[in-house]
């Protein structure tokens, strides 16, 4: 039992193999996608493996501390920032190979001409709690 | 009101329904439904037989799931005709339901989902909690492990080493919630040891006993890891390290040694030593050559690796890591520690720090990270500071 984060890159990835921007796609095209977005979650919650999944909003700000008493820095968005994420689902899974098993689906999604995307997921286990026995 | 006794009771409740003919899935929501009720009406108004009390009302549920279900077929045009109610199951019923939700076909975390509800008595929101996820998707991993198993006849003998994998899962997974998930994994292995006569399920108890007798030196006061070698050993509970080693030795008596308790001689070799460097490593090796033996595991060959190091010195402990993957898991950790011991502390800093990178558990990573700190400051300013 693990879980693993699916993160899904506006930029940053490497680039998909059916690589059009989605304004380029037909309205049709596009229902498709977030169809099969949804069905894919809803499938997840069939067999008990989804935990959380969002969307992120391209544009954000950069903010820091900026002393005692002082209201802090913001910055951004920097158009040049190079690693952009778009959303991510979290799934409770129990192997590895379970979750590169959903992350190849997830990325199957169609896109342009109803083919499938083949987008670059990234997938990152989570920091579990530790093992009581290790001796 | 007294959680642990309504848990207690439904393993025999949902027995009582099943047999009184009710199927294992439908008679398992009832009791289910039962249980949550209990939670929201016992604390005001405690009933006289609890027992009673439970299965009067699963019973209630299990009724009025069946005729709305049946309302529901009637509309249906052709109905499929429902089997009979199966033989009243002969054997121990409560091993029956161990069997069943630990059953081969299912995975670990459904087997470990469907134990700790219909044997463990669990609220499906109590399941969720414990493993940080949504009640919905702990409510759909359980029914559809009971769908999973709705072919297995509930009177089949099944195999006590899934079992006892499924409550090693539960025991060693270290989430934490409202529930004590190791206290709950010791419970529903006592209840096993009292249902089947079995070495390794004692075994597995004893390992259980002996490393929570361990629990409260595991963590420093900030929440930090400490290794055992650090332990204050007079936090540990004297009284669970008796027991585990009272039923190892009851077990390891009936000379049919199983991995569960060749691991519960290593712990109760720990327990046993006064204080670290009192710790009869030269044993421990022999207990580690046993699970090689046994069980063939890398990750038992890494342990040994560093029991070697200890027993003949970093030296020996590094060659016999050399022998094994450097991928395993807690392997550079542990190439660190003995490179440590070896008196190399510039490359014990490198390795402890890459192994924090590779850390999978956020105290483990801390823990590591500190040792590449401590080390390395050493190193910037002379070997007579801490």
């Amino acid at each position: 039992m693990a879980k693993y984060l699916l993160l899904k890159h506006y930029r940053g990835a490497p680039a998909a193999v059916n690589d059009v921007p989605m304004d380029q796609w037909t309205p049709e095209e596009i229902s498709a996608h977030i169809r099969y977005m949804q069905e894919f979650a809803a499938r997840l919650e069939k067999t008990g493996e989804f935990v959380d999944g969002q969307a992120l909003a391209p544009e954000g700000t950069w903010v820091r501390y900026d002393g005692e008493g002082r209201p802090p820095v913001t910055d951004g968005p920097f158009a040049e920032t190079k690693d952009l994420i778009a959303g991510w689902m979290v799934i409770d899974v129990d192997s590895y190979d379970r979750a590169l098993e959903l992350a190849g689906e997830l990325s199957a999604a169609p896109g342009a001409g109803g083919k499938p995307i083949h987008e670059w997921l990234e997938l990152r286990p989570f920091m579990a709690e530790p093992p009581t026995i290790t001796d | 009101m007294d959680e642990a006794l309504l848990r207690g009771l439904t393993p025999s409740v949902l027995t009582v329904l099943v047999r009184r003919g009710a199927d294992f899935a439908a008679a398992e929501d009832a009791v289910q439904d039962a249980l949550v009720e209990a939670l929201r009406v016992w604390p005001a108004d405690p009933p006289h037989d609890p027992k009673g009390w439970l299965v009067t009302v699963a019973w209630r549920k299990f009724l009025d799931a069946t005729r709305s279900d049946a309302a529901r077929r009637r509309r249906e045009e052709r109905a499929e005709e429902e089997p009979g109610p199966g033989p009243a199951p002969a054997v121990d019923d409560t091993l029956q339901l161990y069997f069943l939700c630990a059953h081969p076909s299912l995975t670990p975390s459904s087997a470990v989902a469907l134990t700790l509800r219909a044997v463990g008595g669990l609220t499906t929101r109590q399941i969720a909690q414990a493993y940080l996820v949504p009640e919905a998707t702990m409510a759909q991993r359980i029914s559809r492990a009971k769908r999973t198993v709705s072919g297995v006849r509930f009177d089949q003998p099944g195999d006590v080493a899934t079992v006892l994998r499924v409550l090693y899962l539960v025991f060693n997974e270290g989430y934490s919630g409202d529930v004590d998930l190791a206290a709950e994994a010791i419970r529903l292995t006592r209840r096993l040891a009292a249902a089947i006569d079995h070495p390794e399920v004692r075994g597995l108890l004893a390992l259980m006993l002996l490393h929570h007798a361990r629990r409260d030196g595991r963590r420093g006061p900030d929440g930090a890891l400490v290794p055992l070698a650090e332990q204050d050993r007079s936090r540990w509970d004297t009284a669970l390290i008796a027991e585990g080693v009272a039923v190892l030795q009851a077990a390891l008596a009936r000379d049919r040694l199983g991995e569960y308790q060749a691991q519960a001689a290593v712990a109760a070799l720990h327990a046993d030593a006064p204080t670290a460097e009192e710790t009869d490593w030269v044993q421990i090796v022999e207990w580690y050559d046993e699970l090689v033996r046994l069980t063939d595991s890398p990750v038992v060959r890494l342990n040994r690796a560093v029991a070697v190091g200890e027993a003949d010195g970093p030296r020996a402990g590094l060659a016999a890591l050399a022998a094994l993957d450097p991928s395993l898991p807690r392997h550079t950790a542990a190439a660190a520690y003995l490179h440590e011991r070896d008196g190399d502390p510039a490359t014990a800093a490198r390795l402890y720090a890459e192994a924090a990178r590779k850390a999978s558990n956020l105290a483990e990573q801390d823990y590591l990270t500190r040792q590449a700190a401590r080390l390395n400051a050493r190193l910037r300013h002379g070997p007579g500071s801490p």
